[in-house]
This record gives structure tokens, C-alpha cells and sequence, in this order.
């Protein structure tokens, strides 16, 4: 029967992609076309780069050590919804990854993408290498969608008119946090931050969310790397005795904070503290954009579609990686074009809105083109909560209560 | 704040009982604990608790009362049940996920949205057969039927279409861009008009069935809401074809439109995070489910104002009237 032979069609096309994405090719892989009785004649392809830095990487917990397709897995899946939805318009989507080293110089690899002709990337790249591509891409008329970087910074002073967020940013993760422990009447906290630049730059945020929301930061206190390794066989009788002497010294207090995203230390707080306390931030209750347990809202739609198509969870990134996908998918269709001119006016006009199986329309903040998205709070199994959290009320959209909100913003645009 | 429905449910059930209504059945799916409540529409009490199989979600019924149609998602399957003993009788092959339906006029084809599959199953109820899988776009969810039965609606959630498909060689004819998360489908009673909800875009097209194109777009606006919290997902338009309702969603409202103007005459507050409704047959009352206060509210179509809320299983999902 006709229609089965194409809906396995499709589910090989999609299976096909990851097959050859998670060897992390520089070629393209072929772009079937899906034949329909609804096409009509011409086809129109609209061609996405995704440029990642990778290289494999240690966590504290094994559980936690990064699927190898991490990202890239959630644009396929949008690749494949994109393309589903594209047959009953003769439209087509292909994704072109890359892969670099964390941190190498990522121009070359940016303008192959350009000559292969992506006007759209997707960039999961630190901000430094986000930034040294940025200006190019504009003057090549390519649009960025940033997927993985969190910092701040590339929203703010080195915001960019070429570069739309779906990522949330630190602070919007701090603050979601933030008030949930508000809600909950925790308001003394002590911050446990880890000695690199990200682990800093997110207890900026919380120390910043303590500000605005009523928390007080009763202590803080440095966890130094000191290059340990992260795991040894019998490791974990010494960080039972160290945990609780590290935290031994600290102002009473409601909740231990944690910024740790080097993964040397966070993961080892949780239930080692001095005084019996609940951990959130890095570690223990942890806010992201995605949870992989998140069913609300239709997600367990969206969690399925992505388990049968990758065989495993979806994460953070993956999710900010489909709606990016999704968002170049919606403009196509409803503008009914595959013209780079009309497809990012459409994303750009005052009515645009995604939905992402987050419980409302998410919109861009136009001072910097950051996606408004509620947060989620969870522990290692479950969503505890989904920020905003009820009260947290806003003139213009509640979710603006997470983040650095227009009358604060230090983007201008050139 | 949270709206409280008893104490004004309480007083306007007291006017009610003046008029008495036929009895009849009414079928609550309460998709979080597995189970249907069975409510005497009259008395407008809880009578039976039936145990059915996982996640039940759409439910309707054959147009001689005797069948219960009910998707039980996560059992990938569709429950057949008596009414007259309210067990299960049978299944049909559903194909995964089956979320809703909708009966042919005629009562011999269910068209069943397989959500997981991007496809429409069409079961011949007879010979429990599949006839047909059409591929549709991504997460079917809505499904209408003309009143003639010549022409379906499938509406996909992600995809944002609401796909016209013909009902005698399954094919799709017209694929017609609605706003976000199109959740159902109904036709007007003439078969002029498909009226479709769209969850996250906030509004209800409403496509013209000769050209296939929306002629208007119905919008919400209540005091006091954010526009993200009005989320419209069940529809339901009057046997005269005069009046529809629209559930919307966290507004834990019914909205009550004017079919000649298209213009929100009325909002009634029901309870929390409303889904679905039904017309009892005699079209005085219309009920809706609302899934986070775990209970469904009897509206009064005359007056449009709630009757009484009662309270049913965890999450009530869909709600379907017996026809006699």
C-alpha cells in the first residue's frame, strides 16, 4: 500500500541522517526526496549548516557524560518534521553538520558552509568562536542560530542583529531557579562556584537572580580545580569525608548553591553536606530549557518522536536545536518560500511566535532576538517545577521576569 | 487567584431542577487513573466508575447508544464498550498513540489520529478492519467529518495544517495553513464552514468548505488573562447552527460565539484547564471537561451560564452524551 511504503520512507530518511551524523561526516548526506501524490511539480530545498565544536568529554557521573549527537540529534528530528510537513508543500530540508575542536579556529569551517550555499546555521560553539564568525555570517546574509552558548555576553555587549538565541542564557536559568526557592520561602542561600570561567560566570547569575528576587547569599565559598581526576576506583570514600568538611564552615542556610559546570565538583554535594540541605544549581535541582522527563504540554509527543529516532532521551540542547530547525521550518511554510529575504522577515514581524511542548508561544525579545522560553526545574528523574513561577508578573510577558529584561539591556544593535 | 465554581454552580442548580431534562448518559474519559465516569445527566451524579485500559483520551459513541468508542493511548489500542453492562467488549486495531477520532455519519468508519505515526487509520467498525493509513502531517490530532461524509479534516499539531482528505478514495485534497497546535475540528451543520482550534496561536479558523480557505479568524480577549493562557481546543456548534462554544484551555473558560457575526458573546467560567465538550441530544445543556480541577461543568446553552460542576476521575480528557 502506497501510503505505508512512504511513511517508512520517511522513518529511514530520518534513522538515515542520524545513522551519518553520529559519525560526524564533513559530506553531506543525501537528501532523499519524499514522493507524494500531493506534489506538485517543483521542489524547493532550504539547506541548514550546523557548526559544532566537539570533543569527548569527562563528567563527575557517567550518567551525565554528553551523547555523542548531542544537538545535532534534535535538528534532525525538526529536519524530519520540517520535511513531513514540507511534502504537502514541495519544500525540502537538508542539515550540513561540522565538526571542530573546542575552541579552534572556526572560520574555515564557516566558509565552507557558506559556499555550500547554508544560508541558516545553527552554531554550538563557545561565544569567543560564536563571535569571530558572527560578523561574517552577516555579510554573507546568513543568519545564526545559536543553540548551545548560554553566556550572556551575546546578548548583551556583543549582541548581534544576524544572531537569534534558542538557548536560554545564565541568567534566565538562575532566575527560574531563583524563583522557585523564593516561592518556596528558601531564601538564605550559601554559592558553591568552581574556579573556571563558566562556573564563574553562572554564580554571577545566581548572585545576580539572589538580587532581584529576595535571596540572600549568607556565604560563598571557592571550589578549586586542582586537576584531579574524575573518577577513581575508591574514590568516593575520601569525597564522603572531604564534602562535609568543605561545607563544615558555612552561615546557616536554606540551600547549598552550586555553580559547577566544569562537572569537578557538583555532582559530589548533594547529600555530602555538613548540615542536611538541598542542593540546587549545577547539581541537584538543576534548571534547563528541556527536561528529558518533561511530558507536559504535549511533550511526551516530542520525547517519543525523538526516542524512536535517536534511542535515547532528549536534552537541553537537542531542544533548542529542534525549535531553531522548527522556527526556519514555520517561516518556509508559512510564507510558502524558500527566499532567505522573506523567510527572515516572517521570523522577524511583530506576530511570530513557536511553539516548542512548553505550555505557551514562545516569542523573541526584539532588543536581541533572544527566544522567551519558561524554564524547567528538575532533579535527575522528574520535573519538580516549570518557572515563571506563579506571582513573578510582568507588563509584557511573564517569562520576561527570567533574564535580563529590555529597560536593563545593553544591546545596541549597529 | 484560581476562580471557585461551587458556590455559584450551587445557586443557579437551584433554578435548574424547576425544568427537568431528559436523563441521559454521559461518558467522562479521565486520562490520568485509567477510568470513565459514568454521570446521570439529570442528576448530574457520578453512577459508575469503569476501569478501561491506558491514558484514555477521545471517546465517542455509535449512534444507537449501545457502543463506546474510547482511545486508550498508551495501550495502543481502542476500547470497545457495552453501555448496556459498561464492559469491554472488544478492540480495534488502532494503530499507536491513538488520541482522537470521529465517527461517519452513516456509524460504519471510525478515522482514528495516530499521533506518533503522522497518520490517519480509517477502521471499518464492522469487520474491525484498517482500510486505509494516510500519511498526514506531524502529530494528527483534530479529526472532523462532514455532515455528508464525503470529506474528512485532520488537523497536525506541528505540521499546522488542517488536511481536507476525501472520504471515499482517502486521499488528500486541500492541505489549508491553520495558526499553532491545531487541536479539533468541527463543521458547521450545513457543512458550509470547518471550524478549527489552534492551541498556542490562540484562535479558531474558520475554513470555508467550498473554496478550502480561511474566511475568518476568531480571536480572545478576557481581562485580566495573558493571551498565552487563552488556549482554545474543543469545539462544539448547536444543532441549528446558531451558536459554538470553544474550551480554553488554562482561561478555564468556555467561549460562546455568534456563528452569524463570528463575535465571543460570553465567557463562562468553568473549571481548570478546560479540553472538551459535548451537547447533551436535546441540545439544552453542552459539558465540559476540566482537567486540572478533576471535574466537568454542566453549562445551560439558553442562559449560557453553569449549571453545576462535578467532580469525575484524575484529568478528565473527553466527554461524549449518550444519544438516547
Amino acid at each position: 500500500m502506497v501510503p505505508n511504503t512512504l511513511a517508512v520512507f520517511i522513518g529511514l530518511f530520518i534513522a538515515s541522517v542520524n545513522a551519518c551524523l553520529v559519525s560526524a561526516q564533513e559530506a553531506a548526506p543525501a537528501s532523499p526526496t519524499a514522493p507524494t501524490a500531493q506534489d506538485e511539480g517543483q521542489q524547493t530545498e532550504v539547506r541548514i549548516g550546523y557548526l559544532r565544536a566537539y570533543a569527548p568529554q569527562l563528567a563527575l557521573s557517567v550518567l551525565d557524560v554528553p551523547p555523542r549527537d548531542e544537538g545535532v540529534a534534535g535538528a534532525n528530528v525538526a529536519i524530519g518534521d520540517n520535511n513531513t510537513t514540507g511534502r504537502f508543500l514541495g519544500q525540502t530540508f537538508r542539515l550540513d553538520v561540522t565538526e571542530v575542536k573546542p575552541e579552534a579556529d572556526v572560520v574555515p569551517a564557516f566558509h565552507e558552509m557558506a559556499a555550500r550555499g547554508d544560508r541558516y546555521l545553527l552554531a554550538d560553539l563557545s561565544a569567543r568562536q560564536l563571535l569571530s564568525i558572527a560578523d561574517i555570517a552577516r555579510d554573507n546574509g546568513i543568519l545564526i542560530f545559536n543553540v548551545g552558548a548560554t553566556d550572556d555576553v551575546l546578548r548583551e555587549e556583543e549582541c548581534r542583529r544576524n544572531v537569534f538565541h534558542t538557548a536560554p542564557t545564565r541568567t534566565m536559568l538562575a532566575d527560574g531557579l531563583a524563583q522557585y526557592l523564593v516561592w518556596k520561602q528558601w531564601r538564605r542561600w550559601v554559592l558553591i562556584y568552581g574556579s573556571h570561567e563558566g562556573d564563574q560566570l553562572f554564580a554571577d547569575a545566581l548572585r545576580r537572580a539572589a538580587t532581584r528576587f529576595g535571596g540572600e547569599i549568607v556565604a560563598e565559598k571557592l571550589f578549586e580545580d586542582t586537576g584531579t581526576a574524575r573518577r577513581t576506583d575508591s574514590g568516593v570514600a575520601q569525597i564522603q569525608r572531604q564534602m562535609p568538611v568543605f561545607t563544615q564552615d558555612l552561615a546557616d542556610h536554606d540551600v547549598v548553591l552550586v555553580a559547577d559546570e566544569s562537572e569537578v565538583f557538583g555532582t559530589y554535594v548533594p547529600f555530602r553536606t555538613w548540615i542536611p540541605r538541598p542542593v540546587a544549581g549545577t547539581a541537584g535541582l538543576i534548571p534547563s530549557a528541556w527536561h528529558p522527563a518533561s511530558e507536559q504540554w504535549g511533550g511526551t509527543q516530542i520525547q517519543n518522536r525523538f526516542a524512536k529516532a535517536t534511542g535515547r532521551r532528549m536534552l537541553s540542547t537537542d531542544m533548542a536545536a529542534w525549535t531553531a530547525v522548527r522556527i526556519i521550518g514555520d517561516a518556509a511554510t508559512r510564507t510558502s518560500s524558500a527566499d532567505p529575504a522573506k523567510i527572515e522577515a516572517f521570523i522577524r514581524a511583530d506576530d511570530f511566535s513557536i511553539a516548542a511542548f512548553k505550555g505557551q508561544k514562545l516569542t523573541f525579545r526584539k532588543w536581541n532576538w533572544q527566544l522567551r522560553q519558561p524554564i524547567f526545574l528538575g532533579d535527575g528523574r522528574s520535573v519538580v517545577s516549570t518557572s515563571p513561577q506563579e506571582g513573578f508578573l510582568h507588563q509584557v510577558s511573564e517569562l520576561d521576569t527570567l533574564g535580563v529584561d529590555e529597560p536593563e539591556t545593553r544591546c545596541v544593535f549597529e | 487567584m484560581r476562580p471557585r465554581l461551587t458556590l455559584l454552580a450551587g445557586t443557579i442548580a437551584a433554578g435548574l431542577t424547576a425544568s427537568p431534562a431528559s436523563a441521559y448518559m454521559v461518558y467522562v474519559s479521565n486520562e490520568k487513573d485509567n477510568t470513565i465516569s459514568v454521570v446521570d445527566s439529570e442528576s448530574m451524579q457520578v453512577v459508575k466508575t469503569v476501569n478501561v485500559g491506558q491514558r484514555p483520551r477521545g471517546i465517542t459513541i455509535s449512534h444507537d447508544g449501545k457502543l463506546i468508542y474510547l482511545c486508550a493511548s498508551d495501550d495502543d489500542t481502542i476500547e470497545v464498550i457495552d453501555t448496556a453492562t459498561l464492559q469491554i467488549v472488544g478492540t480495534l486495531p488502532s494503530g499507536p498513540d491513538p488520541e482522537l477520532f470521529v465517527l461517519s455519519p452513516d456509524g460504519k468508519t471510525l478515522y482514528v489520529a495516530n499521533e506518533d505515526d503522522n497518520l490517519v487509520t480509517v477502521i471499518d467498525l464492522e469487520s474491525k478492519r484498517v482500510l486505509s493509513e494516510i500519511p498526514v502531517g506531524v502529530e494528527p490530532e483534530g479529526m472532523g467529518v462532514s455532515p455528508d461524509g464525503k470529506t474528512i479534516v485532520n488537523t497536525s499539531e506541528t505540521t499546522n495544517m488542517a488536511h481536507f482528505i476525501d472520504a471515499s478514495s482517502h486521499e488528500i485534497t486541500h492541505n489549508v495553513l491553520v495558526d499553532s497546535r491545531p487541536r479539533f475540528v468541527e463543521f458547521t451543520p450545513d457543512g458550509s464552514e470547518a471550524w478549527v482550534s489552534a492551541e498556542i496561536g490562540g484562535t479558531v479558523s474558520v475554513i470555508d468548505n467550498a473554496t478550502r480557505e480561511v474566511k475568518h479568524k476568531i480571536t480572545f480577549e478576557i481581562p485580566g488573562l495573558r493571551s498565552e493562557s487563552i488556549q482554545p481546543v474543543g469545539v462544539r456548534i448547536t444543532a441549528d447552527g446558531t451558536k459554538a462554544y470553544v474550551a480554553l484551555g488554562p482561561a478555564n473558560r468556555v467561549a460562546v460565539i455568534d456563528t452569524e457575526t463570528y463575535e465571543v458573546e460570553k465567557y463562562v467560567l468553568v473549571g481548570q484547564r478546560v479540553w472538551q465538550l459535548a451537547f447533551t441530544p436535546d441540545q439544552k445543556t453542552i459539558i465540559s471537561t476540566n482537567g486540572v480541577s478533576n471535574d466537568i461543568t454542566f453549562i445551560d446553552v439558553e442562559s449560557d451560564e453553569p449549571i453545576q460542576s462535578v467532580t469525575v476521575g484524575a484529568l478528565p480528557w473527553g466527554v461524549v452524551v449518550s444519544p438516547n
